[in-house]
């Protein structure tokens, strides 16, 4: 009975926001301010039991020495952030920025370099001939190899700023734009695969858990 | 014929939504499926999970909510029944608290199906906050991160668990995702540890994962509902992504005519002015 209920709030929420569609509406506004009152509650709750109960204030109850005082260095640095609101002192905020700042930035950093950059670099040194068993074989991947070497190497010099983009810088840097927009098309279509399938799933929904049409 | 373009483009557009919404309901209602050749990325991880043997254990990463449901939940699923299936021990855990539901709901049902037992054959380790924390530290011990499971018993009373203690004792890493920690997990588990990871998630964030396949970053790519159909064809489980294919591919068509027509509407107007 339970189940049936909510298949039917689940379904009326759905129709109310799909009504938007046809125009602005008191069922579309009701939706959105459950929507954004949930979520709001949700995070409310999130962060408390989360981050402040069990890393604040359970790790204080349960630790001692070092591993229980270094705790007031973050504590401080919270109500730090919230001095944001007090404006003759809201500059202390900063420093608590500055810490987050940098902490990502040093995680970021290495994490980019080792994760993504070296290994990005790494896998464009590729052959320029791929031996195979089969002529046509070998050459479709060469070819597969080639594209991926200039690709990159053009799209790199479309991000060189320091020089006017004019002779053979102007040529390479045109044929980097031709490889960035097939990457934006290429996104493009899964962008619309991907709206498209959220909609599948919910009119999967209306016709078979809701309605048991299908 | 230029009247007629000019017509076109000051249709309401509400009737293009309700063209778009009965191109996704007739496919389903008169039951039209098409044939489908898995693409070589999902094929890839498929064999990557076929090819591990009994026991080896697979951890899932839950990293999307409700919002993405439809084309990743799927993928859930058919991934579970492929390694329940093999007899593959499953670790579940999530880095969106919004998803650990959906994560629970499927672990638990498809374990049922295949008669599997909780802490022997699979185990749910639940959501910790701090992404990048969480992921190198469980590549040093999983449990000083999760020192217990989702419903609070100690991993180590867990028979599965005894012996799993770092990235070193999972076979590999299977990441579904709604943004960017797919990432996070190829650049600390897989940078750092030299883990093994698959990464599956909507059709948004999957366009970004190509480059980490073809630097053998990740041994698999599933991406978006087409990915998800693959794979329930791989595993011969059709459901929900396979079935969602043809409204998906008639949808396609339409959107390619309409852009078209858009564009021939728009010469048109042009060369009026």
């Amino acid at each position: 009975m339970a189940q049936v209920f909510w298949t039917w709030v689940a379904a009326f929420l759905t129709l109310a926001i799909f009504s938007f569609l046809y125009k602005d509406n008191p069922f579309y506004k009701f939706a959105e301010h459950i929507y954004v009152g949930s979520s709001a509650a949700f995070w409310l709750v999130y962060l408390w039991y989360f981050d402040i109960k069990p890393k604040l204030i359970d790790a204080w109850r349960m630790n001692t020495g070092l591993e229980k005082y270094i705790l007031i260095i973050p504590a401080i640095l919270s109500v730090f952030i919230l001095l944001r609101f007090i404006r003759p002192i809201a500059w202390i905020s900063r420093w608590a920025i500055a810490f987050t700042v940098g902490m990502a930035a040093g995680l970021g950093i290495t994490a980019n370099l080792q994760g993504f950059l070296v290994p990005q670099i790494q896998a464009t040194f590729l052959p320029v001939w791929v031996p195979s068993h089969n002529f046509w074989h070998s050459l479709g991947l060469s070819v597969n190899n080639w594209i991926l070497v200039i690709g990159t190497v053009v799209t790199i010099f479309y991000f060189y700023f320091s020089k006017e983009h004019k002779g053979t810088l102007g040529a390479l840097s045109r044929a980097g734009i031709v490889f960035i927009m097939i990457a934006f098309g290429a996104s493009f279509g899964y962008t619309v695969m991907a709206r498209i399938s959220l909609l599948i799933g919910r009119v999967y929904f209306l016709i078979h858990n809701w309605l048991h049409i299908v | 014929m230029r009247k007629y373009f000019e017509k076109l483009a000051q249709i309401d557009r509400r009737i293009i939504y309700l063209i778009l919404f009965l191109t996704v309901l007739l496919p389903y209602l008169f039951k039209i499926s098409l044939p489908m050749k898995p693409l070589p990325e999902v094929v890839q991880a498929y064999k990557e999970i076929d090819q591990l043997p009994p026991g080896s254990v697979v951890m899932i990463s839950i990293d999307y909510d409700a919002a993405s449901m439809p084309e990743v939940q799927p993928m859930l699923y058919a991934i579970l029944r492929h390694c329940f299936s093999k007899n593959l021990k499953v670790v579940m855990l999530g880095h969106w608290p919004l998803g650990i539901p959906l994560g629970v709901t499927a672990l638990n049902e498809v374990a049922k199906e295949y008669h599997k037992k909780y802490g022997v054959d699979y185990v749910f380790l639940g959501f910790r906050p701090g992404l990048a924390a969480v992921i190198i530290n469980m590549g040093k011990e999983i449990r000083s991160v999760f020192a217990e499971d989702y419903w609070g018993t100690p991993l180590d009373s867990l028979p599965m668990m005894r012996n799993v203690h770092t990235y070193d004792d999972i076979a590999v890493i299977v990441g579904l995702e709604a943004g960017s920690v797919g990432d996070a997990w190829v650049q600390y588990a897989q940078a750092r540890y030299n883990a093994k990871i698959i990464l599956g998630g909507t059709a948004v964030v999957a366009p970004d994962w190509y480059p980490y396949l073809q630097s053998h970053q990740i041994v698999g790519l599933i991406g978006g509902l087409r990915g998800a159909a693959d794979y329930e064809n791989l595993v011969h489980h059709k459901a929900l992504a396979y079935y969602g294919m043809t409204p998906q591919a008639a949808v396609h068509i339409l959107i390619v005519i309409f852009i078209i027509l858009g564009n021939l509407g728009y010469i048109a107007l042009r060369r009026r002015k």
